[in-house]
This record gives C-alpha cells, structure tokens and sequence, in this order.
C-alpha cells in the first residue's frame, strides 16, 4: 500500500515570479511574441502602422496656415516638393471663427465664451463631487438660467422670472401633495411651472421691462451658428433629457397603469421614429399647430426635439439598469420603511443609473453628434457652414481639412465624455475594492 | 441540514415575556395567482417572545414573515402589529416596517454605500433622526455586532458573516421593537454561522421580540419559547421547544425532524 500519510514541517515563504514573467522582456514576450504566429502578426502590424503614418504625416505637416485661397495653397505645396501632396490649412485660418460661432456678431462674442467657461464651473461641482465644495452647485442652479440668458439676451426679467417656475412647482407640490398625495403633487409641480413658462413669462417680463428696463442686447437665432450651435442643443437636450429620461424609466416600472403606458407609449413611438422627421416637425409642422402670431424660437424648438428624442433612449438604458438591481434591494429599502420617492432616490436610483453610465454616455455622445442633423433643416452648425465655405471660389474643392477641423471638434467633445465616464465607473466601483 | 451545537450560555435572565401582544394574525390567507401559500394562519406573539419557525422548503415560512412588514400582501385575514392593522393605508404600512426590523437571507445590503451609511440612511430619513446622533447611534449597534472597525468599508469587501452583522446592526438602528429573521443564516459557509447565530443570542439575550425563520435547531432549542412547524402553508404543530424536538405530536413534524437531525 502506498504511504501517502504527509505532514507539512514548515510553512512555504512567497517567492518573486521568474524574471521572463516581469518587467519589459516579460512584457513583450507575453503581448508581442508570445509565439511564432503571434510574432508575425506583430511585424506586420508594425510595418502596417508604419506605411499609414508615413502616408499621413507629411500630408499633416504643411505649412500653408497663410495661403488665401485653394490655388494659393497649391502653390506652396509644389514648391515644397511634397509627394503627397500637402494639407491646405489657409481655410481654417480664416474660417475657424464661423465654424466656432456660427453669424454671432463679433463684438457680442464674450457672451458664448462666457457662457462656455461657466459651464465647467457649473458642470464641475457636478462631475467631480469630491474635488469642488457642495455650495458651487448654487452657481450650477443659477447658470441653468443664466446662461440662456446671456446666449440670447434680452430683458434681465426674463431669466428671473424663468427661474421663478421651479418656486412655484415646489409651493403647488406642497400643496397638491398635502392634499392629494405625493403623486399628484410631483405631477402638480411638473405642470405648474411649464405653464407659468408658456404663458405668463412673456407678457409679465415685457410689462416689468417697459417700467424698468434693464437688459443685454438680443440676438436672433438665425445668427447662431457653428460648433457653438451644436454645444448649446447638445448641453441642453444632454441635461434635460437625463433627467426626463429617468423619470420615463420610473414611469414604465410604474404601478399606476396611466403613467405606465403613456411612457410606454411614448418611449416607443419616439425610438420608432427617425430624429430627422422629428426635426422636420419642429422646424415646419409645429408652427402650424402653434396659434397664428407665436413665434416659437428655432433653436428652442429643435432642442425641445432633441430632447424627446435622447430621453427616450435614456429611459430604456435606465430601466435596464433598474432590471438588473436584485429584488432585495427594493425589499431592504422598503423594510426599512423607506417610502417610494425615498427608496427612488437614495437605494434604487444610485445604483441603477450606475450600471447605466456606459449606456447613458453612449446616448449622450450620439445625441451630441446628431446635432449636425440640423444643417438638414437649415441651421448653420459647422456642417450647414461648410457648404456655404466650399460655394466661396477661393475655397472651392477643399474637403478633409475642412471636415477633419470639425471632426477634431466632435472628436475632443465626445472622447473626454467616454473618458469622464470611465473614469467615474470606476470611481463607483465599491465591489472587491 | 447544519446542527450547530450551541453551548448552553443563553442568559435568560432578561428574556421575560409579556401579556402584551406584540402582533395579532388571525384568519389570515394568502394566495400567489392561484396558488394558496398561507392558509387560515392564526398567530398571537407576545413582546418578548422568540419564535423559531421551521418547515420544509415551499411550506410557506418565509412568506408568512414577510406578511409581517407587508413585503407580501395579504388577501383575507388580519394583522396588526403593534397596534396597527396593515391594510391598503400606506401610512399603516410605513408605520409598521418603521417599527419592525427585517434581517434577510442574502443580507441586501446597499452596495452603494458603505457599512456605516447603510446604517444611518433609514434613522435619517426615515425617523428624521440629526446625522450626528445617528452615527453615533450607528456606532453602538456596529460595536454590539462586533465590527465597528469595518464601518468605512463597503459591504462587498466584508465577509458573508460580516455582512449579515451589518444587516442585523442596520434594522437595530431604527430601534425596532421587533425582528424578523429570514434565514439570517442559510447563505453563509459554516465557519461564518456562528457569528451571526451569536449576535441573535444576545439580542434575545436582551429582550428583543424575535421571529426567526431558520434550519439552525441549535439555535431554536438554546433561544426561542416557541417553535412553530409549518407545512404546505399551515401551521401544523407549535411548542416548546423541548417537547417539541423530544415530543413532536404530528407525523408530519416527526418525519421533518427525522430528515434533518438523523444524518
């Protein structure tokens, strides 16, 4: 028989794992050449990313940032000598204040560099909860309304009194609520201030400015225009349709059949159709709905699409993450004698939109490159300008300088969004930390 | 079935049971679709008692407690707890979950937040308690489970054992007058029963109410006056627990223990 009676005399020390296994060698043999298939794919790459580089960068490298003009920039790329030609940059140079802000008239561009900055400081508090004091979200509350304010100008009254709709949604749902419960207060204080918006604001902060005026000058809305237009619906649609999209997503895991199936209803429909039909509605069929003589801003008109149209999609990615929370969760909240809103807001939502943070984001980028969607309608977002650039005679022709300068704009845009959300997944992460 | 010998160190001397009614159920049912879960249950527990119901699985035990705070509703019967019927008025219902604690198989910790904030986020919100005191208060209840080290952690980097002990430590903090157990014990590895099991004795210890749904009879015969035998959604036998482990009446109840003490 054999003995395999064994005692341990002595308990075994970690030791350090093999040289090969650590360091740059151990590295590159387990990422580059970790056998002789993977050796030849890792040449060839190599030779591949070479031959790419070696075709783009003399194009990229160009000195040609002063030509006037397409022929101009011709010139001095054959005097250079250059194989593949040269990259033509003279656009940029005299362009790259139309692409940024549209017909905004020069000497009123403080205004959307102002409002551009105080978005960090509003957004900052927000994104990076730990780093910034809680009191700049006050800042944060306040631009909500400023900043449309100093994008389009106008009476100072209208902002204030703007911000004066979410007072009185908080007085009606205490009111509503104490008498008829807390769902008909939180449908009370989404009514009353939308109301107070669409009907009173107007006429109320023209009566106050006639008696004391005090404001900044006004600028249409057909002046906006360039990657600034595209920034100011993306914003706003962004900010707005996360919290709409929520509320869409508690709606359909409703109790209350009403609320269910008018979200359901409207999730569907709005992911049923296109974005571009959408804004064809608001630019042409929803002034023939509107009572002749209102004029309904654009821009506002397309944000308000925009919005619909990503809140719906964040409406499902959120309802996916509220499926995937476990039952316990709702039953510990709810043992605890948490009450519905309650458990929505400190348990269920914190988690659920956790999860849903890759999805979320995913949504917002797209949103935000749809924006170009309104150079269709009309609006001059940098797409609507290039044509106008490429019908100049000096410019005529040019093309991927013209569209790399703005798909570097969205590039920037969308790639630091992905990286914030990476950033705050991990962040979040509080498992196996 | 784990029979954890339990050493017979149960302080008694606090354990008094009142003639107060702590929860009155009476004629009650429930159904799942067609399915009849609870069927004619009549239930009387007095403050200070410590039940210990057991059954085999499907019989209806935990759904029974769960009817307690009403994370099931019942369709026909009554229930008051502590002198409050629940019934569609939400504000009964909150009254009485506020009142009752509720210990849960899988813990259901809040992952999100760490040991200490799932244990002062009902205290606060709920009870309106000032976030001072219920830190404060959140601390005692962590020491008395022994863990208050743990409390900037979050609950996934605790053990199984550690985490049922923030769960208990987070009912207390909302000083319900009684618990309820929901196989407190079934989802932990053997060498993190005990802990748990020790953090029961002693709040049984101090007179805490206690209905506990568990396997661990061990326990039911260190700690509980009562244990109540359920099968296919009735109460078939209850009693002491002496009687009822060396004495069972019914055949249903003896076949029950047969299977999981003689192994």
């Amino acid at each position: 028989m054999a003995d395999y009676s064994y005692v341990r005399k002595e308990m075994l020390p970690e030791r350090e794992p093999p040289a090969s296994e650590v360091g740059v060698i151990g590295w590159l043999r387990e990422n580059l050449f970790s056998g002789w298939f993977n050796s030849i794919l890792t040449v060839v790459s190599v030779v591949l990313i070479y031959l790419i580089l070696a075709a783009i960068v003399p194009w990229l490298w160009s000195p040609t940032w002063g030509a006037g003009s397409l022929s101009e920039c011709r010139d001095i790329v054959a005097e250079l000598g250059k194989e593949h030609g040269g990259a033509c940059y003279g656009v940029i140079t005299e362009r790259w204040q139309q692409l940024l802000f549209g017909f905004y008239p020069e000497e009123l561009r403080w205004r959307p560099i102002l409002t551009f900055v105080g978005l960090f400081v509003a957004l900052a508090p927000v994104l990076f909860t730990d780093a910034f004091p809680r009191k700049m979200l006050w800042f944060t509350g306040a631009y909500l309304f400023l900043a449309p304010w100093l994008m389009w100008g106008g009476p100072i009254w209208t902002p204030l009194l703007v911000a004066a709709g979410p007072a009185l949604g908080f007085v009606a749902f205490r009111f509503v609520a104490r008498a008829a419960g807390t769902l008909a207060g939180v449908i009370a204080a989404g009514l009353v201030p939308i109301l107070w918006w669409l009907l009173a604001v107007g006429p109320v902060a023209g009566a106050i400015q006639s008696v004391v005026p005090l404001g900044i000058e006004l600028v249409e809305s057909r002046l906006f225009g360039g990657f600034m237009l595209s920034v100011w619906i993306g914003v706003v649609a962004i900010a707005i349709s996360l919290v709409l999209g929520v509320v869409l997503a508690l709606g359909r895991q409703s109790d209350l059949m009403i609320v269910k199936y008018l979200s359901v209803g409207f999730i569907e429909f709005i992911r049923g159709v296109p974005l571009i039909t959408l804004l064809f509605v608001a630019s042409t069929l929803l002034n023939i709905f509107m009572p002749p003589g209102t004029n309904f801003d654009i821009i506002l008109r397309v944000m308000i699409m925009a919005t619909l149209f990503a809140s719906a999609y964040i409406a499902e990615v959120v309802r996916g993450g509220l499926a995937a929370l476990p039952r316990g969760q709702y039953e510990a909240a709810d043992a605890l004698g948490l009450d519905y809103w309650k458990a929505q807001r400190l348990v269920i939502l914190p988690q659920a939109l956790k999860i849903s943070i890759p999805g979320i984001v995913s949504t917002f980028i797209g949103l935000f490159k749809d924006t170009t969607l309104v150079s269709i309608i009309g609006l001059l977002d940098p797409i609507g300008l290039t044509g106008s650039i490429r019908a100049d005679a000096n410019w005529n022709g040019i093309v991927w300088e013209l569209y790399g300068f703005i798909a570097l704009l969205f590039f920037l845009s969308c790639f630091s969004m992905s990286r914030y959300s990476m950033w705050l997944e991990k962040k979040l992460r509080t498992e196996h930390r | 079935m784990s029979t954890l010998e339990i050493e017979p160190t149960v302080d008694t001397s606090k354990m008094q049971i009142s003639d107060e009614v702590a929860i009155q159920i009476a004629d009650m049912n429930k159904w799942f679709g067609t399915f009849h879960v609870l069927r004619d249950i009549d239930l009387t527990v007095y403050r200070g008692e410590r039940i210990v119901i057991c059954g085999p699985s499907g019989s209806g035990k935990s759904t029974l407690i769960r009817c307690i705070n009403r994370l099931e509703e019942h369709q026909a019967g009554q229930i008051v707890v502590d002198g409050t019927e629940l019934n569609s008025d939400l504000k009964n219902v909150d009254k009485v979950r506020s009142e009752v604690g509720m210990v849960f198989q899988h813990f259901n910790l809040f992952p999100h937040l760490t040991v200490l904030e799932n244990c002062t986020l009902a205290p606060i919100w709920v009870r309106k308690v000032p976030r001072k005191e219920a830190v404060e208060r959140a601390m005692h209840f962590l020491e008395k489970v022994k863990i208050p080290e743990q409390a900037d952690k979050y609950p996934g980097q605790l053990s199984g054992g550690q985490q049922q002990r923030v769960a208990i430590a987070r009912s207390l903090c909302m000083m319900p007058r009684i618990m309820l157990f929901d196989e407190p014990t079934s989802a932990l590895d053997p060498e993190m029963i005990k802990e748990v099991l020790d953090t029961m004795i002693e709040l049984a210890e101090e007179g805490m109410t206690m209905i506990c749904v568990t396997h661990e009879m061990g326990f039911a015969q260190a700690v509980a006056n009562r244990v109540i035998f359920m099968a296919d959604g009735q109460i078939v036998e209850q009693n002491e627990p002496k009687e009822f482990f060396n004495n069972p009446k019914s055949e249903r109840t003896k076949q029950f223990l047969s299977q999981i003490i003689g192994h």
